[in-house]
């Protein structure tokens, strides 16, 4: 077979870019077409043309000029266990998310509680791309450039009252979507959540994209949360429900185990975790560990809200 | 059905041919693990990718050791044993790839860290262990080293392999984050392969001591006839 012969791809075989795009521009016409009702949607079609483009513009001043992870790595590389509890087991799975129709509903101490679709958010405010770094509490990172708008804008549409101290966000979970069996504490729905003064930061991102597209599945899609100066498991994928509350939410890692995750999970480097070292971490692409920094090197923007407190017992 | 029981014992010919198989099968995991290092197919985190895939063949290795005995005691055939060293100094070569995994990718040969990372975090500490607890038998897996043992001496030091895999399997275990499926497979497998040893050295216990309990006297035949069996 001569195919199997050589596992290098010869560059005459590698897709311009111009006909790669022509192929983009193809599936979102053929999607615009199905969505039209002139064409029968194909069984599997949700799939190939799961994405499509998202107009943003850039925000200079939240974004880093950090190299970016490549999409092939964002995509094969995530910690979504309603997928599984492997690295790669979402971009295996996840297809099994279904994200239209979408609707989060925004409900608890506010005073206009609602219901949004997922098109209404999509167009609730301007769109911005945000290369944000993301650590995870694993010690690894990536840098991600995420499309949305930050939360306070969603917020400000709902009124929270005063009484409002805390915001909870709850995940897509269905438990009849078979995912690969998986031995462990953590539960679902999947509850995360941020104090209120968090939520409103301008750096904290309700997401809609990445790349220059729609989020794919294994990323949270259609929209989730990004706070860009905590651990990865704060910023939520896959929302269907967000509540504002006055006490302070039981969320699934602590509640799983809570010496090993707590409900801050500020990137902090002088911490001492039982499982992973935090004074350093492998950015995705790299081979050696750099040294990870406070705040995830947000600090200037977000070190003030936590004055006073003591953020190794407050973990 | 009848399927005639596996012979006891092997002509050195296949002997040999068996033992280059193993050997390279051996090698495998390793060489995949090369190859994929260098096409650049072990995923986006090549280097974690390296420390489990070395930590898992180091386990699963440890339990093909510790399976020659029952597997031969079940089957009856005994050249099984002649590939059991073979199988250790594997384990323990995979072993140390895990370790040297650990101190250059993670730590970049940081020995601060390596020392920190060790009285900190207590599965690193009981990898480490089980590490430095296979050296020793390592070392004294030539023949040279059994005859200067003595059987009975050696025998007891190589006993320490039952501890080994025990804090192996606990190692993986520790660290399998909030998913222990897998961690438990391995237990479950060390679980049986210790538990078989147990209930026949139990069973063994139970019948020399109902050996001289048997009166003598009008039950004297009993006791010759058992001595005779």
């Amino acid at each position: 077979m001569p195919a199997f012969r050589d596992r290098y791809i010869a560059p005459s075989e590698i897709t311009p870019r111009a006909s790669f795009e022509r192929r983009r521009t193809f599936l979102r016409c053929a999607a615009g077409a199905v969505a039209a009702g002139l064409l029968p949607m194909p069984a599997g079609a949700a799939n190939a043309a799961d994405t499509v483009a998202l107009r943003a513009r850039r925000s200079a001043r939240w974004s880093t000029t950090e190299p970016q992870t490549p999409l092939a790595k964002l995509l094969a590389y995530n910690n979504f266990y309603e997928f599984g509890s492997s690295k790669g087991d979402p971009a295996l799975y996840a297809h099994k998310l279904p994200i239209r129709p979408w609707t989060v509903v925004v409900e608890g101490l506010v005073a206009r509680p609602r219901r949004f679709d997922i098109d209404d958010l999509l167009r609730l405010a301007p769109l911005e791309e945000r290369i944000y770094r993301l650590r995870c509490v694993e010690a690894w990172s990536m840098v991600v450039p995420w499309i949305g708008y930050p939360l306070a804008a969603l917020l400000r549409a709902v009124a929270p009252l005063g009484s409002a101290k805390f915001v909870e966000f709850q995940s897509y979970y269905d438990p009849n979507v078979v995912t690969p069996h998986f031995f462990g504490f953590l539960e679902f729905p999947y509850v995360e959540g941020l104090r209120l003064d968090e939520a409103l930061h301008p750096l904290t991102l309700l997401t809609l994209g990445l790349y220059g597209e729609t989020l794919p599945r294994q990323n949270g899609a259609p929209v989730r949360i990004v706070v860009p100066w905590k651990y990865g498991y704060k910023s939520a994928k896959s929302i269907q429900r967000i509540r504002l509350v006055e006490e302070q939410p039981l969320t699934s890692w602590p509640k799983a185990e809570h010496r090993n995750y707590g409900f801050y999970a500020n990137v902090n480097p002088t911490l001492k975790h039982p499982y992973w070292d935090q004074s350093r971490e492998r950015r995705i692409g790299d081979i050696f560990k750099r040294p990870s920094v406070m705040f995830n090197g947000y600090g200037d923007a977000v070190a003030s809200m936590y004055a006073g407190m003591d953020l190794q017992r407050n973990f | 059905m009848t399927a005639s029981p596996p012979p006891s014992r092997l002509p050195a010919r296949h002997l040999t041919l068996v033992k280059t198989v193993l050997f390279l099968a051996c090698l495998l995991p390793a060489t995949l693990l090369v190859e994929g290092w260098l096409a650049d197919t072990l995923g986006a985190n090549p280097v974690e990718a390296v420390a489990e895939a070395t930590g898992e063949w180091t386990l699963r290795l440890l339990l093909l050791t510790l399976a020659v005995t029952p597997v031969r005691r079940l089957s009856g055939a005994h050249w099984l044993l002649r590939l059991r060293r073979t199988l250790g100094l594997f384990t323990f070569a995979y072993g140390c790839l895990h370790f040297t995994a650990y101190v250059w990718l993670d730590q970049q040969f940081d020995w601060h860290s390596v020392a920190a990372d060790i009285l900190e975090r207590p599965y690193i500490a009981i990898g480490f262990a089980a590490l430095v607890l296979m050296t020793p038998l390592a070392l004294t897996s030539n023949g040279f080293m059994v005859r200067r043992l003595g059987g009975r001496r050696w025998q007891s030091l190589h006993r320490s392999i039952y501890a080994i895999a025990i804090l192996g399997v606990v190692h993986m275990m520790w660290q399998a984050k909030d998913d222990l499926l897998e961690a438990l497979i391995y237990a479950a497998a060390l679980t049986l392969l210790l538990g078989l040893r147990g209930m026949w050295r139990n069973a063994e216990r139970r019948r020399q001591l109902s050996t001289p309990r048997i009166p003598p006297g009008p039950s004297g035949r009993k006791v010759i006839r058992i001595v005779a069996k």
